[in-house]
């Protein structure tokens, strides 16, 4: 489990978390989400330890992320995965050097079980065979599912995951949304998705923390998120008619 | 200035931390030599060959006067092109060819999250992208330099025999005449040193890149100009202590 207590997070003078806590269970998706600039990518940030945070702690199942130096951070490290916006994969290794990356650097497997384990993963997300393609030939759907791939390729406890689906057309968004709700099914993970794409919310969002001008604004599941009264929610969730229109039908 | 150079300090420090595992490391290190190395073999040969011919000629045009004899031209076009011309000039042109490649894929990879994914991993980013590229620029600019030598002293030998502003025979004997091994020893201490500010200027000035292509991009010519400036500055300082 993970959990954030009061986290602050200020730029100079510009405070972008103003004291943000909550709880990130395991086997759950939990999405983070907001509008752009109510400080979701920066909390993300903070509990991965890519920002500190100014006030406040990050707990990975109890340990103090957040008061650890570098050295100490690793072990917890290895088994976080995380899913970057634009994948990040390495531009200069093939898909399987790029999956296989973590193995090499923490694990003592030998060549043939770190060749096993990366085509397990890159089966997992259905990108079997694909060992040898480098990112520059990878369409953007397929470069998220590797970022999966390697980001599940340690066995993770805890799998970040920031805007899964931008850039995506809907039809593959539903497929990396899909692969997300059932590797954290699968393996229990504790997932974090931070995004603003509504079907996401509604699709796998079991436990949804809804950020409005760096404050939690308001905490709930998928299923509570259509009944809400809370008008920032409504405004952000309802924006579209689409969205008023299936909220209507429930 | 202050703030850029602590910066620059600390992160030479993270830089030399003990990897996570030596073998992974040690490849990056010989894929940089082979890239620095192998890659930049060309560029050097080509500009030593003719830096060589140029000087020899240059030289013995300024020493035109029957009291001189003309074999001097060679020792002081020897001189010149192992004291100056091949580590400071093939060292200019290496910040250009390397320093710019080495800002622009480090500076590139943080844009595009690349150092962040290796840092969520908990992969030392400094060491295992910057540690590689400083000890392959220490260790293959001197090698580069002595082949720039080499070269450099073979293109004044054409130079003599295709313009016959010197006697061949002359420029052979002048090439021998009162030889310092002490300005070979210059122009490694020298080379080593160009090698550790072109890597770890132009690795400085990517590490910390923030924005997109344009950032890059500017990031890749800072990293050029402050590492020509710091070379020239080093190849003073290293001639006045050493010399």
């Amino acid at each position: 489990m993970i959990e954030i207590q009061d986290i602050h997070k200020k730029f100079g003078d510009n405070e972008v978390l103003k004291g943000i806590s909550a709880q990130f269970k395991p086997g759950k998706n939990n999405l983070i989400i907001g509008g752009s600039g109510s400080g979701k990518t920066t909390l993300l940030k903070c509990i991965v330890g890519l920002h500190e945070p100014t006030e406040g702690k990050v707990l990975f199942d109890g340990n103090n992320f957040t008061d650890m130096n570098f050295e100490q951070r690793v072990p917890i490290r290895t088994h976080i995965g995380m899913l970057f916006q634009n994948s990040a994969l390495f531009d200069s290794m093939n898909v399987e050097d790029n999956v296989m990356f973590p193995l090499n650097l923490f694990t003592q497997q030998s060549k043939a079980e770190k060749l096993d384990r990366v085509n397990f993963c890159l089966e997992r997300v259905n990108l079997a065979g694909k060992n040898k393609l480098f990112p520059s030939e990878l369409s953007g759907g397929m470069k998220k599912r590797v970022g999966i791939a390697r980001a599940i390729s340690m066995q993770p406890k805890y799998l970040f995951v920031d805007e899964p689906n931008s850039g995506l057309d809907p039809l593959t968004s539903i497929l990396i949304d899909d692969l997300i709700r059932e590797l954290t099914d699968e393996y229990q993970i504790t997932t974090v998705v931070v995004t603003h794409d509504m079907n996401s919310v509604m699709g796998i969002g079991d436990h949804i923390l809804f950020l409005y001008n760096g404050q939690k604004w308001w905490e709930g599941s998928n299923k509570e998120i259509a009944h809400t009264d809370n008008k920032e929610l409504n405004n952000f969730v309802f924006a579209s008619k689409f969205m008023q229109a299936a909220r209507a039908k429930l | 200035m202050f703030y850029s150079l602590g910066r620059y300090i600390l992160l030479l420090r993270l830089s030399f931390r003990r990897p996570e595992k030596f073998s992974v490391y040690w490849a990056e290190v010989m894929r940089e030599m082979v890239s620095v190395g192998i890659g930049s073999l060309g560029i050097i040969s080509i500009i030593s060959v003719f830096i060589g011919a140029a000087t020899t000629i240059q030289v013995a045009f300024q020493l035109n006067s029957p009291l001189i004899p003309l074999s001097i031209a060679g020792s002081i076009a020897r001189d010149s092109n192992i004291l100056e011309f091949s580590p400071t000039i093939s060292s200019l042109v290496l910040a250009g060819r390397v320093g710019s490649s080495i800002a622009s894929q480090i500076g590139t990879m943080r844009v595009t999250e690349q150092i962040d994914a290796l840092e969520i991993m908990g992969v030392n980013a400094p060491g295992y992208l910057i540690a590689p590229k400083i000890i392959a620029n220490m260790t293959m600019v001197p090698l580069l330099v002595i082949v720039a030598i080499t070269l450099s002293i073979t293109g004044g030998y054409i130079a003599c025999v295709v313009s016959s502003t010197v006697p061949p025979s002359d420029y052979i004997v002048g090439l021998h005449s009162n030889f310092l091994g002490l300005t070979v020893r210059v122009a490694l201490v020298k080379a080593v040193a160009f090698g550790f500010i072109i890597a770890s200027v132009c690795a400085y000035q990517g590490f910390y890149t923030s924005g997109g292509a344009l950032e890059v991009g500017q990031s890749a010519t800072r990293g050029v100009v402050f590492s020509c400036v710091m070379v020239l500055f080093a190849d003073l300082v290293i001639t006045r202590i050493m010399l």
